[in-house]
C-alpha cells in the first residue's frame, strides 16, 4: 500500500514480484508429476488418436460369404470386392441364418449373398442380383463400403464381361447389388450414437464420482480414523461403491428414456436383459475408480487419472467412431475397455434384438474386468498408514 | 466400563512368545510392550529404537516437542503403522501381525478431528458402534450423546460444532466400544481448564477401572497428573518412569535467585561454566546446572556485590524437559527445511 517509488516504478506491476511468482508456479508445477504428466500426455495421446487410430472411411470389414453359386462371374466379383479395401473376405458360411447370426453377434460387418443359379441368369441377360447384407447400426461404419459397392459392378462387368460376352455389358450393369442396411435402414446417426452415449454417460460419471470416493477420506483426516477401526478393505471398497450402483442405474433408466420417447430409437431388445447388462457395466466402471482412487494421492489426482481413462474410453470403445476402422493397435486397446463391450451390448440388444448367446461374447469380457480390477483395488487399498 | 481391573486381557488368545518380555511384571499385566520399534519416512528417521511398557491401569504420559515422534510412536503401536525394525504387543496382540484385533480393543483418538463433519452427531457415533459391532448399539449412542449433553443436538451436523465440542464428540466416540486402552494423541489441545479438568477426572476413574491410556500432551500440570511418563525428542525416548523418577535421574540441581535487575543478572551468567538453563519465574529466576559445586560458584561470581537471594529449590519437571531438549541431538537438522511430517 505504500505509494510508488519516486523513481517511476510502477507499483501496480513489478517484474521482480512477477517473475517470483512465475518461478514459484513452475517449481510447483515441477513437483506435481501427475499434472506434468497430463500437460505432455494429453497432446500426445490426442495426437495419436485423432491423427493415427480415427477413421471415418474404415476399411477392410470382415465380410463373410454365402455361396449358392461358383463361378468365374462371382469370384471374380468377390475379388474385386476385396481388391476394393473395404473388404476383408473372412470366409464362407453355409446359410442365410449363419450370415443373420454373424451380422447380429458381430463377427460379420457385410454378409454377401450369391443366390444359387446367378451366373446362369447373368449370361441370359436376366440381370440378376447379389445380396450385400450390411450391420448398418454404425452408419458411418458401412456408408464409405457400400457406395464402394456399387461401382464394383460396373468394374467388373466391364473388365469381365469382353470377347464373346461383351454383348452382355450394356449401359444399365448386367446385374445388381441389392443392399439390405439391416438394424438401422435410415442410417439414422441417432440410432447409433444414443445407445452408445449410455456407456460413456455411465463412464465418465461412475468413475469420477468413486474417484473422489477414497481420496476425499484421506483428505479431509477420516482416513486414519477408518483405517483405526477394524474395517476391511473390501468392506470400505464394496460400501463406498454399492450407493454408485444406485446412481448408475437411475442414470441408466433416464438415457434410455430419452433413447426411447425423445430420439426414438428402437427398442427391439429384452429390458431386462439391458439392465443385467447394465448392472455388470456399472460394476467394472466402479471398480476403476475405487482403484484410481486407492492410488491418488489427492482428490484432484483422482480427477486427473479419471480424465486420463475417460480419454481412450471415448475415443477408442466404437463410440465416436467405427471400431473396425481403427488399427489393430488402436482395435488392441479399445478391446481391454469395457465401454467396448457395453457399446456392442448395448447397440445390440436395443438394435439387433440380441438375446443372450448373442451377447455373451460381450458379457463375459467385462465379468472379467471387474473381478480383475476389484482384486487390484483391494491389493492397493493401503491398510495403514505407511 | 470393562470389567474389573483384576481380570485378565481378553479371551481371545494374547500371542507372543514369551522370551521378548521381562520377567518382572507378569505378561498379562503389561497393555503396550515394545522393543526397538524403528520408523523412517524417506530419509527421515522418526522413530528411533523405541522400548517402552505400559501397565493394565496405568495412565501413561507421552510428551516431547511438536513433531518429536509421538503420534508415529502412537500408530505404530495400535498397527496403524508398520515399523521398520522392532516388535511388540498391544494388549497381548502382536503390533505387527495382528492389527485387526488390536483396533477392536483399542480406542485410538487422532490428533486431527477425524469425524465426518457431514454427518450429525447421532450419524457419527452410530457409525462408530456398528463398525464395531455393539450389541445395544442405539441404547449406546444414546447414553454418549446424554454423557455429553448433546442429546438436543443429536440431529445436528458434526462439522458445524465449536472446536471443544468436537473433541468431545471425538472422545466419546473413541470410548464407544468400551476399549481396554484409550491412545489419545494431544486430546487436549485447544481445550479450555475447566474441561480440561473434567476430562482428566474422568481418565483417572477410567484407570481405576482397569482401562489404560497412552495419552500425548504439552502441558506440564497435565504431566503431572499421570501415572507414567515418557519423553520423546527427535525420534528418541530420553527419560521415563514417574515424574520424580525422570527428575531424579537427570541429576539436575536447580536454585532460585531472587534480587534487582535479574534480566541483567541473566547476561552476566549467560556463558559460565555449569550453568545450563535459566527460566524466569516472575520475581524469581531458577538456574539449573547438572554440576552442583560448578553452578554454586558460578552463581557466587554473578551475585557479586548484589544484594541477591540464593536458595535451593526442587527441580521441575519443565526444568527437566528443557534440559532434555537442548541435550538431544537434531538428528533430523539437515532435512529440517524439508517436508515435516505429522509426528
Amino acid at each position: 500500500m505504500r505509494p510508488a517509488p519516486a523513481e517511476g516504478g510502477h507499483s501496480w506491476f513489478s517484474l521482480a514480484r512477477w517473475w517470483a511468482m512465475v518461478s514459484k508456479e513452475f517449481l510447483q508445477l515441477r513437483r506435481d508429476r501427475v499434472t506434468f504428466a497430463m500437460i505432455v500426455g494429453i497432446p500426445i495421446i490426442q495426437l495419436t488418436l485423432f491423427g493415427y487410430a480415427i477413421n471415418t472411411d474404415p476399411k477392410h470389414m470382415p465380410t463373410a460369404l454365402v455361396v449358392g453359386d461358383r463361378s468365374e462371374f462371382t469370384r471374380s466379383f468377390v475379388a474385386a470386392m476385396h481388391n476394393s479395401d473395404y473388404f476383408r473376405i473372412t470366409g464362407e458360411l453355409p446359410d442365410e441364418e449363419a450370415g443373420r447370426r454373424a451380422l447380429a453377434q458381430g463377427t460379420a460387418q457385410f454378409v454377401l449373398n450369391i443366390p444359387a443359379g446367378f451366373t446362369q441368369r447373368l449370361l441370359r441377360g436376366e440381370r440378376p442380383a447379389l445380396l450385400l447384407e450390411a450391420d448398418a447400426s454404425d452408419p458411418t461404419a458401412t456408408g464409405a463400403a457400400l457406395a464402394a459397392s456399387a461401382q464394383l459392378v460396373e468394374g467388373v462387368a466391364r473388365k469381365d464381361l469382353s470377347g464373346p460376352y461383351a454383348a452382355l455389358a450394356p449401359s444399365p450393369p448386367p446385374f445388381d447389388v441389392l443392399v439390405h442396411r439391416l438394424y438401422n435402414p435410415e442410417s439414422v446417426t441417432q440410432y447409433n450414437i444414443v445407445p452408445g452415449l449410455m456407456g460413456v454417460i455411465l463412464t465418465m460419471t461412475l468413475v469420477m464420482m468413486t474417484g473422489l470416493a477414497i481420496t476425499r477420506e484421506r483428505e479431509r483426516g477420516t482416513m486414519e480414523n477408518l483405517l483405526a477401526m477394524p474395517l476391511t478393505p473390501l468392506e470400505v471398497m464394496t460400501g463406498k461403491i454399492v450407493p454408485y450402483i444406485a446412481i448408475g442405474l437411475v442414470q441408466a433408466t433416464i438415457i434410455l428414456l430419452a433413447a426411447r420417447y425423445v430420439f426414438d430409437v428402437p427398442f427391439v431388445g429384452s429390458v431386462s436383459a439391458l439392465y443385467s447388462a447394465a448392472l455388470l457395466f456399472i460394476a467394472c466402471q466402479l471398480t476403476v475408480g475405487i482403484t484410481l482412487s486407492s492410488l491418488a494421492a489427492n482428490q484432484l489426482q483422482a480427477m486427473q487419472f479419471t480424465f486420463f481413462y475417460f480419454l481412450p474410453n471415448i475415443l477408442l470403445s466404437g463410440f465416436m467412431f467405427p471400431f473396425r476402422g481403427m488399427p489393430e493397435w488402436a482395435q488392441w486397446i479399445g478391446s481391454v475397455l469395457p465401454l467396448t463391450y457395453f457399446n456392442r451390448v448395448v447397440r445390440g440388444i436395443l438394435l439387433k434384438g440380441n438375446d443372450w448367446p448373442d451377447l455373451w461374447p460381450s458379457l463375459w469380457p467385462l465379468a472379467v474386468f471387474a473381478l480383475v480390477v476389484m482384486a487390484i483395488a483391494v491389493r492397493f487399498y493401503r491398510r495403514t498408514l505407511d | 466400563m470393562s470389567g474389573p481391573a483384576s481380570m485378565s486381557l481378553s479371551s481371545d488368545a494374547p500371542v507372543g512368545d514369551g522370551s521378548r518380555v521381562p520377567a518382572a511384571p507378569s505378561r498379562d499385566d503389561l497393555v503396550i510392550d515394545v522393543r526397538g520399534l524403528n520408523k523412517s519416512f524417506g530419509d527421515k528417521h522418526v522413530v528411533v529404537d523405541l522400548s517402552m511398557q505400559v501397565r493394565r491401569g496405568e495412565i501413561f504420559g507421552f510428551l516431547g516437542p511438536n513433531g518429536s515422534g509421538k503420534t508415529t510412536s502412537i500408530r505404530l503401536m495400535c498397527g496403524l503403522l508398520t515399523p521398520d525394525a522392532g516388535a511388540g504387543t498391544c494388549l497381548g496382540y502382536d503390533i505387527r501381525t495382528q492389527s485387526a484385533a488390536i483396533k477392536r480393543h483399542v480406542g485410538y483418538m487422532t490428533q486431527r478431528f477425524s469425524f465426518w463433519d457431514d454427518l450429525t452427531l447421532r450419524e457419527n457415533l452410530d457409525f462408530v458402534a456398528r463398525v464395531y459391532q455393539m450389541d445395544d448399539r442405539a441404547a449406546a449412542v444414546d447414553r454418549a450423546l446424554h454423557e455429553l449433553g448433546l442429546t438436543g443436538r443429536a440431529r445436528q451436523l458434526t462439522g458445524t460444532l465449536s472446536g471443544g465440542w468436537k473433541q468431545r464428540v471425538a472422545r466419546a466416540s473413541c470410548m464407544l466400544h468400551r476399549p481396554q486402552l484409550l491412545l489419545l494423541d494431544e486430546p487436549t489441545a485447544g481445550v479450555d481448564p475447566n474441561a480440561r479438568r473434567e476430562f482428566w477426572e474422568e481418565l483417572h476413574r477410567l484407570a481405576a477401572q482397569g482401562i489404560s491410556v497412552l495419552v500425548s500432551t504439552h502441558y506440564m500440570d497435565e504431566a503431572l497428573r499421570c501415572h507414567k511418563l515418557a519423553y520423546i525428542a527427535y525420534g528418541r525416548l530420553l527419560a521415563q518412569g514417574t515424574a520424580a523418577e525422570v527428575i531424579a535421574a537427570q541429576r539436575l540441581t536447580t536454585l532460585e535467585v531472587r534480587g534487582p535487575d535479574l534480566n541483567a543478572f541473566v547476561l552476566r551468567l549467560r556463558g559460565m561454566p555449569g550453568v545450563e538453563q535459566t527460566a524466569a519465574f516472575g520475581d524469581t529466576l531458577h538456574v539449573t546446572g547438572r554440576d552442583r559445586p560448578q553452578l554454586e560458584s558460578a552463581l557466587a561470581a554473578a551475585t557479586q556485590g548484589g544484594g541477591y537471594r540464593i536458595t535451593p529449590v526442587d527441580t521441575g519437571l519443565e526444568d527437566v524437559f528443557i534440559h532434555l531438549m537442548q541435550g538431544a541431538a537434531d538428528n533430523w537438522a539437515p532435512e529440517a527445511s524439508g517436508r515435516q511430517r505429522a509426528a
